[in-house]
C-alpha cells in the first residue's frame, strides 16, 4: 500500500476521502472511549484518578508509535529519495510531540493525587520526557535549515539516529531507576489491569490512532499543496 | 590508511591550535563547577552528595563547547570539499575529527574532572574512577556531539541547535558514568556501569561516523 | 586514469529551481573546455555535480579510462581536482603546512609540492600564515596542488579571477603542460582562458 501511495496524485486522491473518514472514526471512538472510561468502576487503590490513566497511557503509546512512523518515513525518504516520504516524516513530528506533551501533562496530573508531587522521576515518565526532547531536537533542526531538501535529509538522519538510540536511552533510564530505587515503589502501571479497564483503554488507543492518521494525512496534504504553490510562484517569477 | 594518518595529524594540529586548544573547555568546566556551590550553598555534606554527578553534568556541557567548530569551519572555507575528494572516505574523516576532538579536549577534561569533583567535596578515593569514566564517556560525548555538529551544518543557530539535538543523546553516558561512580563510592557493583558506558562509547564510535558522513554529504549537496 | 569525461543530458536543480537541463559535453585527454554562462546559470553546480557532490535530477556523468568505464567514486577520489571559489586554507596555519597537507591528501609528494611552489612563485611566502596572504597569493597557493598532485581531470571554477596578467600567463603555461600530458580541463570562466579551449555555454 505504501508503494501504491508513493505517487503524489494517488496519495492526494486517497487522502481526500481517508482523512475525513479517519477523523469521523476518531470522533466516534473517542466518544465511546470516554464513555467507557467514566463508567468504569474506580480502582480501589488509585481511586478516581484512574480515569486519567485511560487518557495518559494511550498517549504515551502513541508518542512511541508516531516516532516509529517518523522513523519509517525517514528511512524511506532517505533510501528512495522520495519527497512525499520526507514530507510525511516532517509532518508527523509535531503530532508526535503533541502526544508526548499530552502524556507528560496527564502523567503529571495522574501523579499528583497518587504520589503527592507534580512530577516524579520514574522510569517511564523520564523516558517519555527524553522522547519529548528527541522530538524537540528534530523540529528545531527542521526549522533551522532553510533548504528544504537538505532539511529533510538532515532530519531523516537525525530520526534514524534517534530510533537507534531510543531503546538505549530507555534501557539506561530503567537501569538508572533501579539504581536509585527508594523505599516506595513507583509502579506507574499500577496493579494488574482488570478486563473492564481494557475496553476503554483500547478504544481510546484506537481513537488516538485514527486521530493521528487523519491529522497526519491533512498535514501531508497541506505540505504537498504548499510545494506546488511554491513551484508555481517560482515559475511565474520567471 | 596513510590518508587517515595525514588527516589525524592535521586535525590534532587544528584542534590544538584553535583558540587556545583545550584551555577554553577547561576554563568553562571550572567556571560551571564553580557556579554549583554558589547555587547550592557551601555546606560540605550537601555538596559532597552531589559532587560526582555535578562533575559529570558540567563535563557533558563542557564537551559541547568546541563542537560547533568541528565541521563548520571546513564547511565554510571549502576544506570539506577537499576532504570529500580525497583517498579516505568521509566516514574516516569524521572519525579522525572526533578522535582528535577527544584527544585534545575530552582527555584534558577527564584529567580535570576528578579535581573538580574533589573540589566539590567528593572523597579523593573516587578520583581514579571519575577520571576513567570521564575518559571513556568523553568518547561518547565527542562522537555524539560530532553527529549534532554535522547535522547542523549550514543552519542558523549552530551552537544552540547542536546542544538541543545532542543533549538527549548524552543521557545514557551521563546515567552510566555517574551511576558507576556512585556504585563505586557505595562499594557496590561498579563494573556494570563502566561496561555499559564503554559499550555506549563504542557504539557511537562505530556508528557515529556514518551518520556524520551522511550529514556532511547532505550539507555539501 | 581518466581518459575522457562524458556528460549526457544533465539536469541540475537547487531547491525547487531547475538550473539547467539537457546539458551534454564530451571531453577527451588533452582537451580544455571553457564553460560560460551568465551568473546563476549553474556553472558552479555543474562542476560540483561532476565532482559528485550534487546529485543531478536527470542525465549522467561518466568517466572513461583506457580500459572502459571507471567507477565514479574511484575517478572522483583519485583522479579529479576541484578548485572552487573557496580555497580551503586554514587562516592560522602556514602556507607550507597547508600545501603539504593538501598535496599529501591528493596524492602528491613533498618534492612535487616544492616544485609547485617554484613554478607558482610561492617560495617566499611559504613560512607566512595564510591569513597574511593576499587574495592572489591565496589563489596561487590553492592552485599549487593542481601542479603538485598528478590528477588528470581539473574542474576549475573561475580560477584566475584574483590573479594579475603576469601570473595568469604563468598559470596558462601550467595548463598547457597539463594538457600536453593528457590532462583534461573544464573551467568555468567569465574571461577567456590563456590557452586555446573549446567553449561550452550553459543556458537555463
Amino acid at each position: 500500500m505504501i508503494a501504491a501511495l508513493a505517487n503524489p496524485r494517488a496519495f492526494m486522491r486517497f487522502s481526500r476521502w481517508a482523512a475525513p473518514t479517519l477523523g469521523a472514526i476518531a470522533a466516534v471512538l473517542a466518544a465511546a472511549g470516554l464513555w467507557l472510561d467514566f463508567t468504569a468502576r474506580p480502582d480501589y487503590q488509585q481511586g478516581y484518578t484512574v480515569h486519567i490513566m485511560f487518557i495518559h497511557v494511550p498517549a504515551a503509546w502513541m508518542s512511541l508509535f508516531v516516532y516509529g512512523c517518523l522513523g519509517v518515513a525517514s528511512f524511506l525518504g532517505l533510501v528512495f529519495r522520495h519527497a512525499l516520504a520526507d514530507a510525511a516524516a516532517r509532518a508527523a513530528a509535531p503530532l508526535g510531540a503533541g502526544f508526548t506533551l499530552l502524556a507528560l501533562a496527564t502523567g503529571s496530573l495522574w501523579g499528583r493525587p497518587m504520589w503527592g508531587t507534580w512530577w516524579v522521576w520514574d522510569a517511564r515518565l523520564t523516558s517519555v520526557l527524553v522522547l519529548f526532547l528527541f522530538y524537540l531536537g528534530y523540529m528545531a533542526l527542521d526549522a533551522a535549515i532553510d533548504d528544504e531538501a537538505r532539511a529533510s535529509r538532515a532530519c531523516a538522519i537525525l530520526a534514524l539516529v534517534g530510533l537507534i538510540n531510543l531503546p538505549i536511552v530507555h534501557y539506561s533510564v530503567v537501569w538508572w531507576n533501579t539504581l536509585h530505587q527508594g523505599s516506595s515503589v513507583f509502579r506507574a502501571d499500577g496493579p494488574a489491569m482488570p478486563l473492564s479497564y481494557l475496553a476503554p483503554l483500547l478504544t481510546l488507543t484506537l481513537a488516538y490512532m485514527a486521530a493521528f492518521g487523519a491529522l497526519w494525512l491533512v498535514r501531508i496534504r497541506s505540505e504537498v499543496w504548499r510545494r506546488r504553490a511554491a513551484v508555481l510562484a517560482l515559475r511565474a517569477a520567471g | 590508511m596513510s590518508g587517515f594518518g595525514v588527516l589525524l595529524r592535521r586535525e590534532l594540529a587544528l584542534s590544538w591550535g584553535r583558540g587556545g586548544g583545550p584551555l577554553l573547555a577547561l576554563a568553562f568546566y571550572a567556571a560551571t563547577a564553580t557556579l554549583l556551590p554558589l547555587a547550592m550553598g557551601p555546606e560540605p555534606a550537601r555538596l559532597a552528595a552531589i559532587a560526582p554527578g555535578s562533575a559529570w553534568l558540567a563535563l557533558a556541557l563542557a564537551s559541547l563547547l568546541s563542537l560547533e567548530r568541528l565541521f563548520e569551519r571546513d564547511y565554510e572555507d571549502g576544506a570539506l570539499d577537499l576532504l570529500a575528494l580525497g583517498p579516505a572516505p568521509l566516514e574516516l574523516a569524521a572519525f579522525a575529527k572526533c578522535l582528535a576532538q577527544w584527544i585534545t579536549a575530552g582527555a584534558p577534561l577527564a584529567v580535570l574532572a576528578p579535581v573538580v569533583a574533589i573540589a566539590l567535596g567528593a572523597p579523593p578515593s573516587l578520583a581514579p574512577m571519575i577520571a576513567v569514566t570521564a575518559l571513556v564517556g568523553g568518547i561518547g560525548f565527542s562522537f555524539c556531539g560530532g553527529i549534532g555538529a554535522a547535522l547542523s551544518l549550514g543552519s542558523r543557530r549552530g551552537g544552540v541547535l547542536i546542544a538541543v539535538i545532542v543533549l538527549p543523546l548524552f543521557a545514557p553516558p551521563v546515567i552510566f558514568g555517574a551511576g558507576a561512580i556512585d556504585a563505586y563510592a557505595a562499594g557496590l557493583d561498579w563494573k556494570t556501569g563502566l561496561m555499559l558506558l564503554s559499550a555506549y562509547s563504542l557504539e557511537t564510535l562505530a556508528l557515529g561516523p556514518f551518520a556524520m558522513a551522511a550529514a556532511c554529504r547532505n550539507a555539501l549537496s | 586514469m581518466i581518459v575522457a569525461l562524458e556528460i549526457e543530458n544533465l539536469a541540475v536543480a537547487r531547491g525547487d529551481r531547475l538550473l539547467f537541463k539537457g546539458f551534454g559535453l564530451a571531453l577527451g585527454a588533452g582537451e580544455a573546455v571553457a564553460l560560460t554562462g551568465r551568473n546563476g546559470a549553474g556553472k558552479t553546480s555543474l562542476l560540483r555535480a561532476i565532482a559528485g557532490m550534487i546529485r543531478p535530477s536527470a542525465g549522467r556523468v561518466a568517466f572513461r579510462s583506457a580500459h572502459g568505464e571507471l567507477p565514479a567514486e574511484d575517478a572522483r577520489t583519485r583522479d579529479l581536482h576541484l578548485i572552487g571559489h573557496q580555497d580551503g586554507l586554514k587562516p592560522g596555519r602556514t602556507a607550507w603546512d597547508e600545501l603539504k597537507f593538501q598535496v599529501a591528501w591528493t596524492g602528491g609528494t613533498i618534492a612535487s609540492a616544492e616544485a609547485a611552489c617554484e613554478r607558482l612563485d610561492l617560495m617566499r611566502l611559504r613560512a607566512l600564515e595564510v591569513r597574511k596572504l593576499s587574495a592572489g597569493q591565496r589563489r596561487r597557493l590553492a592552485l599549487a596542488r593542481l601542479v603538485a598532485s598528478p590528477r588528470r581531470l581539473w574542474l576549475l571554477d573561475e580560477p584566475l579571477a584574483p590573479l594579475d596578467a603576469e601570473r595568469r600567463n604563468i598559470f596558462g603555461a601550467l595548463m598547457r603542460e597539463h594538457l600536453a600530458a593528457d590532462g583534461l580541463i573544464l573551467a568555468a570562466v567569465h574571461d577567456p582562458l590563456p590557452i586555446p579551449a573549446r567553449s561550452a555555454e550553459l543556458t537555463s
